[in-house]
């Protein structure tokens, strides 16, 4: 139950030829489950292991509570780890895997067995103790590798891809089932992922990385309607967010549009600035309210043209693909929308989603 | 519609087995038949053995000849000295072997590259060179004609084996065993001597008694490195010329038995490394 | 068990290592130094400087000067032309047998005979065997009252039986050694194609198979070409050891059939003169090397090829 402060850290592997981690500053707070969501070889692995200890940076500090923990070993930390491949010890029994940290600390023998018990009981092992990891499903020995860390109650627990590993139903049981367990257990955790869906389900707070640099740092839902940067919107959610390219132009007075091919869009003020330039509107699937003839009135102003590309039906909702002035858009509407391929159809995105970047980096401005 | 005829490849019929089978029977026979006529010679009583036409199938069986064999002057004490260098050896090399076995495979340090360098050098050695120039070091240092001098020959042909058997099976210990007991309260030795370590037990004993079959089947240095504290093969090489036969077959035997010995035991291990052939 | 040995050393030498383990700040490391500095120390004790001894040995006459009197004397003698060729010989004869009859015995193991773990732990029984026993073993047969005479003689075939081991018959003494040797040493190949040909995944072999290519061409352009390392460690391995062929030779023929490291013994022991005896310790390990760098250049193999990348 500690906060984390990593302050500038940087780390070069050797025979590296760019840094894996760069000035990175981060602070997780007390019982904050913060994840690390990323593509591979973004330095999210390398961040977390250089919390753990099994890493060292080559600038930079790390605190954890009031220590500075940048120069310990692992061990004196005050860290537990999840590894990706749970790194159960074969040579134990399921106990003695979960009563590893306990022994390392000489508790007594009473104390051990309590605790074993009441952490198995937690991750429903109970029936497994007395077996050898090489007994168990991969889903079970990933429970012990859980177990194994709760039990040391850590002040900090982290977790690299745990769920990875997994068949695609466990997952989503398991996901669940940590999430109830780490509400109850309360520690501040630091959750390395490549799924967005995990980061959004569990975080308290996700940090989008690419490239060795955190892109944005906020709660799920923010970095879902309001990513900081067009990576971001595109890593995050499924179907990723829609992004049209169009030029800002001015209307007249405090008016403005995004002129997008031969269509326009109505611009806030903030495009002000941006007149002459490329922008990109990004606007999430389930966000458009497609029509199957042309709105007329107000609602025209707001929505654009599109010929459908391709229609897929997905049991619970229908996934259009759609082109709007040479430009791909995905549209999640319900299932009897009368969509077919080759037809007309009229995007009308809710204004308030919208989101407004420069073309040119990528960056989110405005809202 | 036209039938298209399949490619001779796919029409082929199931490979004739018992083609397969009986070369298979034929290698063994071939591997087989003289392990067992040595054994037959080792245990027939040496007034048959000196007979002739030999019989195949013993008619009589008595372990007067290995008796013989074994009171011969000096034999019974050269098999102690195999034993005894053979341990010797099996210590230094594993005392030195397996650290740097581990170093090569859980570090990348500078010099990496050098070092395997130098242990594929030293495994292309031939003995030769190493025994007859030692031979004249070992006498400056008062170390000819002694046990430990062959077990310091022997242990230098079987380290770059051993280095490199150690390091290939610290490798197959996943490193994040390791690094999951560092997390959980270990010294980087307490996760090596608690979690790598008996993990890689069974093949670093596999790697031992390896390197002790090697030692006691060794015969040029240990010929050449003593005069009266012989090894096993050294003593029978040099009195090959001059025994009767009754003698150079039991002592045959005598050389062959810790190989069967160890393969029959090491061959479940034998058997893990080649699991897939043996489903 | 050499076959599983050389199997592992070439995993370690290919560099397949786990993620190391992580260095305490930013010091150079001094563990892994501190793990090796005794191996390392023990090699250049006992390779480097018999190396330099021998080299001393070899040149320097009995007043310490230097000379090539050792090695004029060592090839002045009357058997060292013969040593040579022997010795190269029996290489070139018992090599390629063994390397193909190993590559045989891999495949029928690889098979999915029934029994082929039964058969795999019969063939490896020689691996223990030293080259002295080996000598032993085939002496016991070859002899003129050993076990072949004896069933010749008793299936009515011949009379008193052939003389196998006579210095009348160089040519059958040769065959008798390589037979021995081939006996021993074999298994130690095939266990390293054997390994070399797990590696090997099934979907080339079944792909190329859906093309029609027989089973023939399926090991020529296939299998082959993807045991190129295992071979190439296999012949070096085996190459070097053919060079140093002693104790078969001499369990056999005695000093009837000349090979190098016969007389480097014989010129230690007997003439007591480790001069000569270092020469031709040189001499093997010169055409050691010289095989060695054969090798590693004709059976040359590129990571790429490996399916590795970098």
């Amino acid at each position: 139950m500690s906060e984390i402060r990593i302050e500038r850290i940087s780390k070069t592997y050797p025979g590296g030829k760019a840094p894996a981690v760069r000035d990175i500053s981060l602070t997780v707070q007390d019982s904050e489950f913060m994840v690390l969501l990323g593509p591979s070889g973004c330095g999210k692995t390398t961040l977390l292991r250089m919390l753990a200890g099994l890493e060292y940076p080559d600038a930079g500090r790390i605190v954890i509570g009031d220590r500075d923990v940048t120069d310990l070993p692992p061990r004196k930390r005050g860290i537990a780890m999840v590894f990706q491949s749970y790194a159960v010890f074969p040579h134990l029994t399921v106990f003695e895997n979960i009563a590893f940290g306990l022994r390392m600390q000489k508790r007594p023998d009473a104390e051990v067995r309590r605790r074993v018990s009441h952490a198995s009981g937690l991750l429903q092992l109970d029936p497994y103790v007395e077996r050898y990891p090489a007994q168990l499903s991969g889903g079970q020995r990933q429970r012990v590798a859980v177990a194994r860390a709760i039990i040391m109650e850590p002040a900090v627990l982290l977790m690299d891809e745990p769920l990875s590993n997994l068949d695609a139903l466990l997952r989503l049981q398991f996901r669940a089932e940590l999430k109830k367990l780490v509400s109850e257990v309360k520690t501040t955790t630091v959750y390395v992922t490549h799924d967005q869906l995990e980061a959004l389900s569990l975080g308290d707070r996700i940090a989008v990385m690419r490239d060795g640099q955190i892109i944005q740092v906020a709660e799920p839902m923010t970095v879902y309607d309001r990513p900081a940067t067009e990576f971001v919107g595109s890593f995050i959610g499924s179907p990723p967010m829609n992004f049209l390219r169009g030029t800002a132009q001015s209307e007249g007075a405090a008016v403005f549009s995004v002129a997008i091919g031969d269509q326009s869009l109505p611009a806030p003020a903030a495009v002000a600035a941006q007149t002459g330039s490329d922008l990109l509107v990004g606007i999430r699937a389930e966000n458009i309210v497609p029509h199957a003839s042309a709105p007329v009135g107000t609602g025209s102003a707001g929505a654009l043209r599109a010929e459908t590309v391709v229609v897929e039906p997905l049991g619970s909702h229908l996934l259009v693909t759609a082109s709007v002035a040479g430009q791909i858009v995905k549209v999640v509407t319900r299932t009897d929308f009368p969509a077919r391929a080759g037809m007309d159809i009229w995007l009308e995105p809710e204004p308030d989603k919208l989101r407004w970047l420069r073309a040119a980096d990528g960056i989110a401005f405005g809202n | 519609m036209t039938t298209v005829a399949a490619p001779a490849a796919l029409r082929r019929r199931p490979a004739p087995r018992w083609h397969l089978y009986a070369l298979a029977v034929v290698i063994s026979l071939f591997i087989l038949v003289p392990i067992y006529l040595i054994a037959v010679a080792a245990f027939t009583p040496r007034a048959v053995l000196n007979g002739f036409p030999k019989p195949v199938v013993p008619v009589a069986v008595s372990i007067d000849t290995m008796q013989a064999f074994l009171n011969t002057r000096g034999v019974g004490q050269s098999v102690i000295n195999s034993l005894i260098v053979g341990l010797l050896t099996l210590v230094m090399s594993t005392v030195l072997g397996a650290p740097a076995g581990y170093a090569l495979a859980r570090f990348a340090f500078r010099g990496r590259d050098a070092f395997q360098l130098l242990i594929l050098m030293t495994r292309a050695f031939p003995i030769a060179i190493l025994a007859v120039p030692l031979t004249v070091t070992f006498i400056t240092w008062g170390l000819y004609d002694t046990l430990p001098a062959v077990a310091l020959v022997h242990t230098a042909l079987a380290l770059p084996t051993t280095v490199l058997i150690t390091a290939s099976i610290f490798i197959s210990v996943p490193v994040d065993l390791e690094e999951a007991a560092l997390t959980l309260g270990c010294t980087p030795l307490g996760a090596f001597t608690r979690v790598a370590l008996p993990l890689a037990l069974p093949g670093l004993a596999a790697a031992s008694i390896f390197t002790f079959v090697l030692s006691w089947n060794e015969v040029f240095a240990s010929v050449i490195l003593t005069v009266s504290n012989r090894t096993l093969p050294a003593q029978v090489l040099s009195s090959l010329g001059d025994s009767p036969l009754a003698y150079r077959f039991a002592g045959g035997f005598a050389l062959i038995l810790p190989a069967l010995v160890f393969i029959f035991f090491i061959r479940r291990y034998l058997f893990n490394m080649w699991g897939r052939v043996v489903r | 068990m050499q076959g599983e040995v050389a199997q592992r050393e070439r995993s370690a030498l290919l560099g397949d290592t786990a993620a190391p383990l992580a260095r305490r700040g930013r010091r150079i490391p001094i563990i892994p130094y501190a793990l090796l500095a005794p191996t390392v120390l023990f090699l250049l004790v006992f390779f480097a400087w018999p190396m330099i001894q021998a080299l001393v040995l070899a040149f320097q006459g009995a007043d310490g000067a230097w000379s090539l009197a050792a090695v004029e004397r060592m090839t002045g003698d009357l058997r060292f032309g013969d040593a040579v060729k022997t010795t190269l010989i029996f290489a070139a004869v018992v090599i390629p047998l063994q390397t193909v009859l190993a590559i045989g015995m891999a495949l029928l193991l690889m098979s999915n005979l029934r029994g082929a773990g039964f058969f795999l732990y019969l063939w490896a029984i020689p691996l223990g065997i030293s080259d002295l026993a080996s000598g032993v073993v085939w002496l016991s047969i070859f002899t003129d009252r050993g076990y072949i005479n004896s069933l010749l003689v008793g299936l009515g075939l011949s009379d008193a039986g052939y003389p196998f081991l006579s210095y009348e018959n160089p040519l059958s003494l040769f065959l008798c050694a390589a037979i021995a040797e081939l006996w021993r040493a074999t298994s130690i190949v095939m266990v390293i194609v054997l390994s070399g040909l797990q590696v090997i995944p099934k979907d080339y072999g079944e792909a190329a198979e859906v093309f029609g290519a027989t089973a023939w061409q399926r090991f020529r352009h296939v299998t082959l070409p993807m045991l190129r390392p295992s071979l190439q460690v296999a012949l070096i391995l085996r190459t070097i050891l053919a060079f140093q062929v002693f104790a078969v030779v001499i369990a056999l023929a005695g000093r009837q059939l000349p090979v190098l490291a016969e007389e480097a013994y014989h010129f230690y022991y007997d003439i007591r003169s480790p001069n000569v005896a270092a020469a031709y310790a040189l001499l093997i390990m010169a055409l050691s090397l010289v095989f060695t760098a054969i090798y590693l250049r004709v059976l040359r193999v590129r990571d790429a090829e490996l399916g590795r990348g970098r």
